[in-house]
């Protein structure tokens, strides 16, 4: 209480800054976040005022796209966490370790990222179906990878993994090591050390590293449709049906589905950000 | 002289050249549906020389090619094409009822503004080791389809309405119809995206016994892979598969090419038009030069979609729009 009252003046002042053309900034950055992202958001809601609610809902919540959501979501979350526990790894080990070829390896995590999505799902469909070089090995023990959910999951991976490494290696790389020293020194054990001293530190940065290649995954289109087999009710994702939808010339519905998954999209974001300023909170205090 | 002026007169005298070059050539821009790009190459290089001769003037031909109905919905939307020439009936109908196309478009030029066809025939692998003869082989348990999702694709379509009508045009019910068609949807393992998706995945992934396509793809990927590695199967019955034209006359009321776009398209008409159709295994509406061509197009009985489902509009309607006929066959179990 008497903290929150001594507070209350300083709070008042405006914070000097060290830059002058704040409201210019600001100014700036709102315009053109509206122009770029706000106004084709904002389109897209408005086509979808062309239809009457009972159309609306037709459209969203028709079993097949009802079964496109909960694959689209479902694979990309599967992947989301695949990724973060080997995207984590991965920084770990180029941020630890010295070996030769590093730089190398270090460039091709960013692969996914430049690579049309298109090429991926084809090259990962020609690896993995049952007369590609793996697909060949594990077909016979009745594991296929291509043509159903696997494949959805396997190219979300794909295209998900810089996403992880790239959120947490600067973070592993500010990381204090002499912590960790210490820690030793008091006699903790590896997996303590871990738990108590690494994780909290890194935490935020993996959890925005596996919303983003959560997000990326739920909008992901060309690589998971040449690997998905694009069965109704089995292997459809939710892109898959938004153009499908725009084949039959229905824009409307079309616009419909893209919604939810925006609402969806921007629901989960929020979430994972309060996580994030939670998770921030409760280690910076 | 100041900069302002200086950039204004430099851009002036951009706008000069590129206007004198326009004057002096004519371009068109046709904008077709995935498969057409080869024969439209050989259609341009021939139309571009026979207009020369008529005519005395250079005219140039841009050709755009992917997804017929996403084709449609980018001249819709404003891309500036002189003429479409797609692979459906639906997409033409599509840029008439926005008025892109005239309302009457059907009746602007012979043989319902479909200067060539298709039909869907049968692709199986080299000595057709399951015996698929005909479409009551496509049903036989243990027997893989591969076909193009109806919903993405207008060779899906065709194939689905080819599998429908063929069930009526030997004497049975809708029901009948509905019957055969869900059996062979459940013998399908992977609905592909578009044609040439479903025939990498027939070929270079190795799926499935038989792919149902259109003749000019069965063709062509004989030519691609090499004779041998499949064989192409003639069904008894299957359905003609027009592949309309119209003049946009959005674009040439803009650009005054009218003319040109006219001329281009009654080209495809001509003999040596047909010609050029034919080598690429499109059938020509010409029934002369289709005779001459009879070791291509072996002949089968087609069907007309306006015989079992009143227009390709009402069949899409029935059959593909969201809750339609094809939707039940995935979501009733």
């Amino acid at each position: 209480m008497t903290a929150a009252v001594l507070q209350a003046p300083a709070q008042k002042r405006a914070p000097k800054r060290v830059l002058p053309g704040f409201w210019l900034t600001l100014g700036y950055t709102l315009f053109y976040l509206a122009l770029i992202v706000l106004l084709p958001l904002s389109a897209l809601i408005f086509k979808t005022f062309t239809l009457t609610l009972d159309q609306f809902w037709a459209a969203v919540a028709s079993p097949r796209v009802v079964a496109s959501y909960q694959l689209t979501f479902g694979a990309s979350f599967i992947a989301a966490l695949v990724n973060a526990v080997f995207g984590l790894l991965i920084a770990w080990v180029l941020v630890r370790y010295q070996f030769p070829g590093k730089k190398i390896i270090d460039a091709l995590v960013d692969l996914p990222f430049a690579l049309p999505t298109a090429v991926a799902g084809i090259s990962l469909t020609a690896l993995l179906a049952g007369n590609g070089w793996v697909g060949s090995l594990l077909e016979p023990h009745g594991i296929q990878l291509a043509f159903n959910r696997n494949g959805v999951v396997i190219a979300l991976i794909f295209i998900g993994l810089p996403f992880v490494v790239r959120t947490v290696q600067p973070v592993l790389e500010d990381a204090e090591k002499e912590l960790e020293e210490a820690a030793t020194c008091l006699g903790a054990t590896r997996w303590q050390t871990f738990r108590h001293v690494i994780f909290p530190t890194i935490a935020p940065a993996l959890l925005t590293g596996f919303a983003m290649a959560f997000a990326r995954g739920v909008g992901e289109y060309g690589s998971v449709i040449f690997i998905a087999g694009n069965m109704p009710m089995i292997s459809e994702i939710t892109p898959l049906i938004i153009i499908s939808k725009l084949e039959q010339y229905d824009y409307a519905g079309a616009t419909a589905v893209a919604t939810v998954m925006l609402l969806a999209s921007f629901v989960m974001l929020m979430v994972i950000n309060s996580l994030q300023a939670w998770q921030r909170k409760r280690a910076g205090a | 002289m100041n900069f302002k002026q200086k950039t204004s007169l430099a851009l002036a005298a951009i706008a000069l050249t590129a206007s004198n070059f326009a004057a002096a050539q004519t371009t068109l821009l046709n904008v077709s549906y995935d498969v057409a790009r080869e024969f439209y190459k050989d259609v341009n290089t021939a139309f571009i020389a026979n207009y020369k001769k008529t005519t005395g003037k250079d005219i140039k031909i841009d050709q755009s090619h992917a997804g017929s109905s996403a084709q449609a919905r980018a001249v819709n939307d404003g891309l500036e094409a002189d003429v479409v020439t797609m692979n459906t009936t639906t997409d033409v109908d599509f840029l008439a009822s926005t008025g892109v196309v005239a309302k009457d478009w059907a009746k602007k030029f012979p043989s319902n503004a479909a200067p060539t066809s298709s039909t869907m025939l049968f692709l199986v692998r080299n000595g057709n080791p399951k015996g698929i003869k005909d479409w009551d082989d496509l049903i036989k348990p243990g027997v893989q389809v591969v076909v193009v999702n109806p919903k993405t694709g207008g060779n899906g379509r065709m194939a689905y309405l080819a599998a429908w009508g063929q069930v009526r045009k030997k004497g049975g019910t809708d029901a009948q119809a509905q019957d055969f068609v869900s059996k062979l949807y459940k013998n399908v393992p992977i609905l592909a995206k578009g044609g040439r998706d479903a025939t990498s995945v027939f070929l270079q992934r190795n799926i499935g016994d038989v792919l149902i396509t259109f003749e000019s793809e069965v063709v062509s990927v004989d030519k691609e892979f090499g004779a041998g590695k499949v064989d192409a199967i003639h069904p008894g019955i299957s359905i003609v598969a027009e592949n309309p034209v119209a003049v946009v006359e959005r674009t040439v009321a803009k650009k005054g090419t009218a003319e040109q776009a006219r001329a281009y398209l009654n080209f495809l008409y001509t003999d040596e038009g047909q010609e050029i159709a034919a080598k690429h295994a499109i059938r020509p509406s010409n029934p002369t030069i289709l005779k001459k061509y009879a070791s291509t197009f072996k002949p089968i009985t087609l069907f007309r979609a306006e015989e079992f489902f009143g227009s390709f509009a009402e069949a899409q309607k029935v059959h593909f729009n969201d809750g339609g006929q094809f939707d039940k066959l995935y979501t009733v179990k």
